[in-house]
């Protein structure tokens, strides 16, 4: 038994010390406000960058500590652990990206219960699990941005046509919706067509090619959907048609890197997580810190970020989607 | 812990033609029977480094919510932990919560009442059991293989019903399984736990019917020569884990609250790491419930301490692999010193 005792004592000596040193940290902290900013999953770039924003927020802040955490597989109950884990270090505010808008309700109302701040941003938990949601984006910002960022390479005017995704797809009608009723303030730009990919890369190939052929006079396509924009821009650089008409839309800045450096493609727009990551801090920290509260109508402050003014569900919008082009496009496209 | 031998039991019993030690008596045999007092060091060592590590590990209420981390998945350890040991293995223990989980979803949705409820879970834990059982016992197909395809099946039924969709409408009083307290902070969970845990001692230590299982484990054409029904302690078993399998679909789905087909996903090889922590053998034949409960206990405390340091998961993952690499291996090493003592 004698090598029993002295491999454990060993071990257990071991664990004492590496953990003292966390220990003397988290007594340290504790007069900071300490904000977790909760994801879906440890490893994910978009998550990565959110992460630097809170630290920014952080910074700006100054007596705010962030907790970056979350579980290893995008799972509810591995972020239920987590959650548990933050409720009993009596952190002051959770932010949290879920992975089910459901299943967290239980844990983040004891969390609430026991007087943590909780918020959602991204992906969102149902409105009786959080204080409020702040989505990256709304309807009317993404319908209006994608028109601007045509209608701002057409300095003359001239033929635009959207690539959708499908018919049927809830965000992408809406999100068209809301460009058409802006158009007005557009009057040269002449949308000639609406036409669906179904978010399948090869249908959208094809659509932009017919686009291309009905319409000599094309100037640019919308396509708001990651799928069809990156489909669209192939297709114009395959037709040579590259300085001819313009891709522009919602996509994901890895996807379209080659297609901006080839000219194919000269900005679009998504959200970006350094901002988001940012005014979800900004935002636990005001509601944590009894500096605003989360009610239908009110306007809370998110620093460089302006404000965001909720709902009547508590949702807000960030900001406009953010536009990524040449000058830009290096750094994020290995983000996500 | 005061123990008949092995020997001594099954003189007393008549009808045991042959005696069938509960271990194979090797070298190391002494110092595998001090398995659970190795944990157990191993267990205070885990909760002495957490109280020193974070000042909030010491609170009746964080550790009561850290109990939740490990009592759905030793629920089905136990079981788990039999099924083992007579050298049977069920890898569909986290596809059958899933399915459980949604048939309850649809029963809460079609307006039954929580006792309700509570029987779907159970029935469908059960019948979900007795496939794997009839098709490991009645095809003589290895248990391995059979509890992969039906991981596969009951999980892909659960997607086919749901899709993308969750079932939420749970009525009033089906919460109080995963998220109610009998006393304090002793939760539902794991009051439940603590019976379970000494039901399935007893019935492994005290019953003929555990020794059967290790007989089976241990030597299955032995124990058919010996007139044991090993079919027929297989099938019950598979049984028994499908069953316990639908108890912890009820305490899980009632803790969330909620019901998506992606519930309890992995949880399979937990378990298993669970039981074999714990001290039970993979090639069958040995182990106890004491090891599992106890493994339970670290494993749990390990997940909650490091969430509490806010080590990122795959730290934790990489700490419980190494442990249980390192309690497999050091009775191993202990063995090859140990021929010079005895």
């Amino acid at each position: 038994m004698k090598l029993w005792k002295s491999l454990l004592a060993g071990a257990a000596a071991a664990v004492a010390l590496a953990a003292a040193p966390l220990a003397t940290t988290a007594a340290n902290a504790a007069d900071q406000t300490r904000i977790a900013l909760v994801v879906k999953g440890l490893g994910i770039g978009f998550f990565e960058a959110a992460n630097k924003g809170a630290e920014e927020a952080a910074k700006e802040l100054g007596d705010v500590e962030i907790i970056y955490t979350g579980p290893t597989d995008t799972t509810a109950e591995g972020q239920i652990e987590v959650i548990n884990a933050l409720i009993a270090q009596k952190v002051d505010a959770i932010a949290i990206s879920a992975n089910d808008k459901d299943a967290l309700v239980p844990a983040l109302k004891k969390a609430m219960d026991r007087g943590i701040t909780v918020i959602s941003w991204d992906s969102g938990v149902a409105p009786e699990g959080r204080a409020m949601q702040l989505n990256p984006s709304s309807t009317p910002l993404i319908g209006n941005m994608i028109i601007k960022l045509a209608a701002d390479n057409l300095p003359d005017g001239g033929d635009v046509a959207v690539l959708s995704a499908s018919a049927t797809a809830t965000n992408q009608n809406a999100w068209i919706a809301a460009m058409k009723q802006v158009m007005p303030n557009y009057p040269n730009i002449n949308l000639v067509a609406t036409v669906y990919g179904d978010d399948l890369s090869d249908k959208s190939y094809r659509e932009a090619q017919g686009l291309m052929q009905s319409y000599p006079d094309l100037k640019a396509i919308i396509a708001p959907t990651s799928v069809g924009i990156v489909a669209a821009a192939q297709a114009v650089e395959d037709a040579g048609k590259v300085g001819e008409i313009n891709v522009t839309g919602l996509g994901l800045p890895s996807e379209m890197a080659g297609h901006v450096e080839s000219g194919a493609s000269k900005s679009f727009a998504i959200w970006n997580p350094i901002d988001l990551g940012y005014s979800a801090t900004m935002i636990a920290y005001n509601l944590a810190k009894g500096k605003a509260t989360a009610e239908p109508g009110a306007e809370i402050p998110m620093g460089r970020m302006g404000s965001v003014k909720l709902d009547e569900n508590t949702e807000g919008a960030m900001a406009d989607p953010f536009v990524y082009d040449k000058s830009n496009i290096e750094q994020f496209k290995s983000i996500f | 812990m005061s123990r008949e031998t092995p020997e001594s039991r099954l003189e007393s019993r008549p009808d045991s033609r042959r005696a069938i030690p509960d271990r194979l008596s090797t070298p190391g045999a002494r110092l595998l029977r001090s398995w659970e007092a190795l944990l157990l060091a191993v267990a205070v060592a885990i909760f002495v480094a957490n109280c020193f590590a974070s000042p909030y590990f010491l609170d009746p209420w964080n550790l009561s919510d850290a109990t939740f981390n490990f009592t759905e998945k030793a629920m089905i350890a136990f079981p788990m932990a039999l099924l083992i040991i007579a050298g049977e293995i069920d890898l569909s223990v986290a596809a059958i919560i899933a399915l459980a989980s949604t048939i309850m979803g649809m029963a809460a949705e079609a307006g039954f009442g929580t006792p309700a409820l509570v029987l779907v879970g159970l029935g469908v834990g059960l019948v979900c059991g007795a496939v794997n059982g009839t098709l490991v016992t009645r095809f003589g197909l290895p248990s391995i293989v059979v509890t992969i395809g039906t991981m596969s099946l009951f999980r892909g039924i659960a997607y086919i019903i749901l899709g993308d969709q969750a079932y939420t409408s749970y009525p009033p009083g089906f919460d109080y399984f995963g998220q109610g307290y009998v006393f304090w902070v002793i939760s539902f969970e794991f009051v439940l736990f603590a019976a379970l845990a000494v039901l399935f001692g007893v019935l492994l230590r005290r019953t003929s019917f555990g020794r059967m299982v290790y007989a089976v484990g241990n030597n299955p054409m032995a124990a058919r020569f010996s007139g044991l029904r090993v079919g027929r302690i297989r099938f019950l078993l598979f049984l028994m884990t499908g069953l316990l399998s639908g108890v912890a679909a009820i305490c899980l789905t009632s803790r969330l609250g909620s019901t998506r087909p992606s519930i309890a996903l992995g949880w399979e090889l937990e378990i298993v790491t669970m039981v074999v922590l714990g001290g039970v053998s993979i090639l069958g034949g040995a182990g106890t419930i004491a090891g599992v409960v106890i493994a339970a206990f670290v494993l749990g405390m390990v997940t909650f301490g490091f969430g509490l340091l806010n080590v990122p998961g795959i730290v934790m993952s990489i700490f419980i692999g190494l442990l249980l690499i390192a309690v497999i291996a050091l009775p191993r090493l202990a063995a090859r010193l140990a021929p010079r003592r005895a």
